[in-house]
């Protein structure tokens, strides 16, 4: 794998370089040098999707899709292409599989009301996992509730690796949908994702992906995968906030009702009866968010010129260097050990709360999440009411590593 | 480390949240819930209020720093005092975290070492959690778990 392969020396050396490529990295925090190392949250953006939001502002702003003029058919082709770039990006197979939405968060709602309110019905099983976020599990309560579904959660070892046993036990006829996170955001553990699907389709279920955190780790062809839906939000993947993906199987999406009502998605209105757009429009009613897409696009020509070979293995060494380092603090504990992992580091430390962590490491120029992280069923199976997350991407390097530990030292002496 | 985390994080601050001072529940006082879900900050305040005075205050749950110290200073502080005179000193309190003071308020004694969060944002949040949950005892009016979110 190509994480073995290139040496660290090297991969710390583009890191560094990459690290040049987005500019609010030079700012200082508290008079210190940042290290942002929050980007589970959002990621930094590259001067190129800055760019590219301001060159569409300065040279093509306009609505798309129905004006006549110059200005309309630009911001038209650049809306465009940047589907056209997300399609290439996660592998679709057609251009109209791919759904602009506001975030992963819409486009799992999107699927759950779409698509639930079609197939589900009282009896049936939604299954998902102990480590979703709240956006891959509250969306399913509320279809389960409408369609009398029944939720149904495999559980997690306490590394954090999903049990796979339990899983093919819940897995059953009555599954409809199974709906699953490819990387915990909470935990960092990565989920055999390829095997879910198999043994989803061999149940004659349907599979959703959050992708959420997967997407800027690990390289994703959904028709490899095998995903019927997949869904990821622009601003993890070094884009905007704001704009989001939804992929979806073109006979799925096609047999689905519209998800909301409005401009753009419609083929016809009379007052008797409306009839719907093709993909992908009769899912994007309303002006969508035009310059956010235009910076997603750029975003992932960004993410395809620097390869997810060199990404994945810097990520990887990373990972490794950060987790022996912030386990060797003393007191200090990892919440997620799970083998197969990405970019996530989840830690407590004896008798400090992770919102003390936070603070101090803060003024030490680290940026950290505390918190449940959007997770609550996660630190309730750790039993701890919240953990303190350094979360990795290509642009960090092993000094942002040392300065978090330096500051995790701070945080001992202080409440020592 | 910088003088901001000095000036927050100060000896009485570590104290507290070490040895929390009046952490349990009173027997037949009244009791409110404080929880601030984004953060999973969880106060229980209860106290034994007899003829429009405050006979005992303590507190129980689970927090950061801030949020404990401020619970167990606030259970001193709130002890013996009127209703009408624990309801002046929510308030003065509330005014000297929230404030852009540089000074904090003289007659806040002890409660004083909490000024600092006036300079953490994010942090106003927790050292207010349990004055708030008290307020609702105070005022008469306890309720569901109130937040500072």
């Amino acid at each position: 794998m190509a994480a073995d392969t290139v040496p660290a020396v090297e991969t710390a050396a583009r890191a560094a370089s990459i690290r040049e490529e987005f500019p609010i990295l030079g700012i200082e925090a508290h008079g210190r040098r940042l290290a942002y190392l929050d980007n589970a949250a959002t990621t930094q953006k590259p001067r190129e999707v800055i760019d590219a939001i301001a060159g569409y502002y300065t040279t093509s702003n306009a609505n798309v899709h129905r004006g006549v003029h110059l200005l309309s058919e630009r911001a038209t082709a650049a809306f465009e292409g940047a589907r056209d770039d997300v399609a290439a990006y996660f592998g679709a197979a057609h251009r109209h599989e791919i759904i602009f939405t506001r975030n992963a968060t819409e486009g799992i709602n999107l699927v759950a009301q779409s698509w639930g309110g079609r197939h589900l019905a009282a009896g049936d099983e939604v299954l998902i996992s102990a480590m979703e976020h709240h956006s891959n599990i509250v969306p399913w309560q509320l279809a389960c509730e409408r369609t009398g579904a029944v939720l149904k959660v495999v559980p997690i070892d306490d590394r954090g690796a999903l049990d796979m046993e339990a899983f093919g036990r819940l897995l059953g006829p009555r599954t409809k949908i199974v709906a699953m996170t490819q990387l915990s955001n909470a935990l960092g553990t990565v989920t055999p994702m390829a095997e879910i699907i198999r043994a989803a389709h061999d149940a004659g279920a349907v599979v959703l992906v959050d992708g959420a955190q997967a997407a800027y780790h690990l390289p994703v062809h959904v028709q490899a995968l095998g995903a019927d839906f997949y869904v990821a939000t622009g601003h993890k993947l070094y884009g905007p906030t704001g704009i989001g993906v939804l992929y979806g199987r073109e006979a799925l999406l096609d047999a689905m009702p519209p998800y909301q009502g409005g401009g753009d998605m419609i083929a016809s209105v009379t007052f008797e009866k409306s009839t719907w757009n093709t993909l992908p429009y009769k899912f994007e009613a309303g002006t969508p968010h035009i310059e956010g897409a235009v910076g997603l696009g750029a975003a992932t020509r960004f993410i395809r010129r620097i390869g997810f070979d060199w990404i994945a293995a810097h990520e990887a060494d990373l990972l490794a260097y950060a987790t022996a380092a912030v386990s060797a603090v003393p007191g200090v504990r990892l919440v997620g050990t799970a083998p197969v992992k990405a970019s996530i580091v989840s830690f407590v430390m004896d008798g400090v709360h992770p919102h003390d962590i936070g603070t101090v490491v803060d003024r030490m120029g680290v940026a950290i999440r505390t918190g449940h992280h959007c997770a609550q069923p996660v630190m309730a199976r750790f039993g701890v009411p919240a953990t303190a997350r350094a979360s990795l991407a290509m642009y960090n390097t092993r000094e942002d590593i040392d300065q978090l530990v330096d500051a995790l030292h701070d945080v001992r002496r202080v409440f020592a | 480390m910088s003088d901001g985390l000095q000036e927050l994080y100060q000896e009485v601050i570590l104290d507290h949240n070490r040895r929390p001072r009046n952490f349990r529940v009173i027997a037949g006082g009244a009791t409110q819930e404080g929880y601030n879900p984004l953060c999973g900050d969880r106060v229980l305040v209860s106290m034994a209020i007899d003829h429009g005075v405050v006979r005992d205050v303590a507190f129980e749950g689970q927090g950061c720093a801030i949020a404990k110290a401020s619970a167990s200073l606030m259970t001193e502080a709130l002890k013996g005092l009127t209703v009408a005179e624990a309801q002046e000193r929510f308030a003065q309190f509330q005014s000297m975290v929230t404030s852009a003071h540089d000074e904090p308020p003289a007659d806040l004694g002890k409660l004083s070492v909490l000024a600092g969060v006036r300079e953490f944002p994010t942090r106003v949040k927790c050292a207010s959690l349990a004055w708030h949950a008290a307020k609702a005892v105070l005022d008469g009016a306890p309720a569901a778990p109130v937040s500072t979110e």
